[in-house]
């Protein structure tokens, strides 16, 4: 039907679309996946999920730290430096979900 | 009744006890693991009766069946990409397992079994060692550049590798966490406002009005609870969809 004789044929997908945005018949392009759960985005959701983002990975630096220093008899040393690689692991986790996208 | 004894014993509900009689005794099957199986029976019905008419014009079960079908397809195709097709037994298998799950708990008298960190640390794990064994299967050791930030000098990747590494585990507590906290923090809210009603109607008229404000509370909480139930077996389905993404895709 591209051979049509109307020689405005290929302008006229382009005034549909024109005239559908302008009635905003068109679903704005939605990126799925980009924002799980985004539709919970309620102030407590959010805040759940940084809670949540950043105690797991405290709570996996903590357990990593604690097991390494009990298999070398280290005691404190181990445990303190994954508490900080586990609170920056938390913070890159929070920035992984919250990042602005390109 | 939670009220017993003057105190509220909001946690007695998750107490595991030994369904089906003896025979369930005897090999320690608990309402939980009856609720899991209730949950799968569930599936498969809206599923198998579902699809049954076959017809053209779908009637209301066959239309929730084919719906089920699509989000789930869909889901899987636009956050993992065309290969995503593989993974589609396992991610419809996985949400509607903890859907069913979570919207059965919320019936009077049934058992969350999603309100059990066993229970969710274990699939978090299950998701885990699939996208890692996806990955390891699809990149072999490339997988492990994962863990190497781009553009990054490399006098800070020492700094930088562990810390890629322990948010990549961490997501084995985040994912498990997230599920296990919200459906027990929203039973353990229901019971806490259901043992009000029941405490304060008990203590005399003038506290009839608290007790249906508790009454109000808990009607609203229910549909609040459908909401989470649904939300959090969505928010699981799509995270693992994302994780794969991640495991197929690299970066």
């Amino acid at each position: 039907m591209s051979e049509n004789p109307g020689d405005d044929d290929g302008s006229f997908e382009e005034r549909l679309a024109a005239a559908r945005s302008r009635r905003g018949l068109d679903a704005p392009p939605n990126q799925p996946g980009n924002d799980p759960g985004g539709f919970g985005a309620t102030p407590w959701g959010i805040g759940m999920r940084v809670g949540i983002e950043m105690v797991s990975a405290l709570v996996v630096a903590v357990a990593i730290g604690y097991g390494l220093d009990r298999l070398f008899g280290t005691r404190p040393i181990l445990t303190a430096v994954f508490v900080l690689l586990g609170g920056a692991a938390g913070v890159l986790n929070v920035w992984r979900e919250f990042a602005p996208r390109q | 009744m939670a009220a017993q004894g003057g105190g509220i014993d909001a946690l007695g509900q998750f107490q595991l006890v030994p369904a089906l009689g003896s025979y369930g005794a005897s090999v320690n099957f608990s309402q939980s693991n009856l609720m899991m199986v209730l949950a799968g029976v569930l599936t498969l019905a809206l599923l198998w009766l579902g699809m049954r008419p076959r017809a053209m014009v779908p009637g209301r079960l066959q239309s929730a069946a084919e719906m089920a079908y699509n989000t789930v397809m869909g889901m899987c195709v636009e956050t993992i990409g065309p290969e995503g097709r593989a993974f589609f037994p396992f991610i419809f298998t996985l949400f509607f397992f903890i859907l069913f799950g979570n919207l059965v708990g919320v019936w009077p008298y049934a058992f969350t079994f999603t309100s059990h960190i066993a229970v969710t640390l274990a699939m978090a794990a299950f998701v885990m060692v699939l996208t890692t064994a996806v990955a390891l299967r699809l990149h072999g050791l490339k997988f492990f550049s994962y863990f190497v930030p781009e553009g990054v000098p490399k006098l800070l990747l020492p700094l930088l590798v562990p810390i890629e590494v322990l948010s990549y585990v961490s997501r084995l507590i985040s994912l498990s966490v997230r599920l296990f906290a919200n459906m027990m923090a929203g039973h353990v809210m229901l019971e806490v406002f259901g043992a009000f009603i029941v405490m304060l109607g008990g203590a005399g008229l003038i506290f009839w009005a608290p007790a249906a404000f508790s009454f109000a509370v808990n009607v609203a909480l229910i549909g609040f609870e459908f909401l989470v139930a649904v939300l959090q077996a969505y928010v699981f389905a799509i995270l693992t969809c994302i994780y794969l993404h991640d495991a197929v895709h690299l970066h």
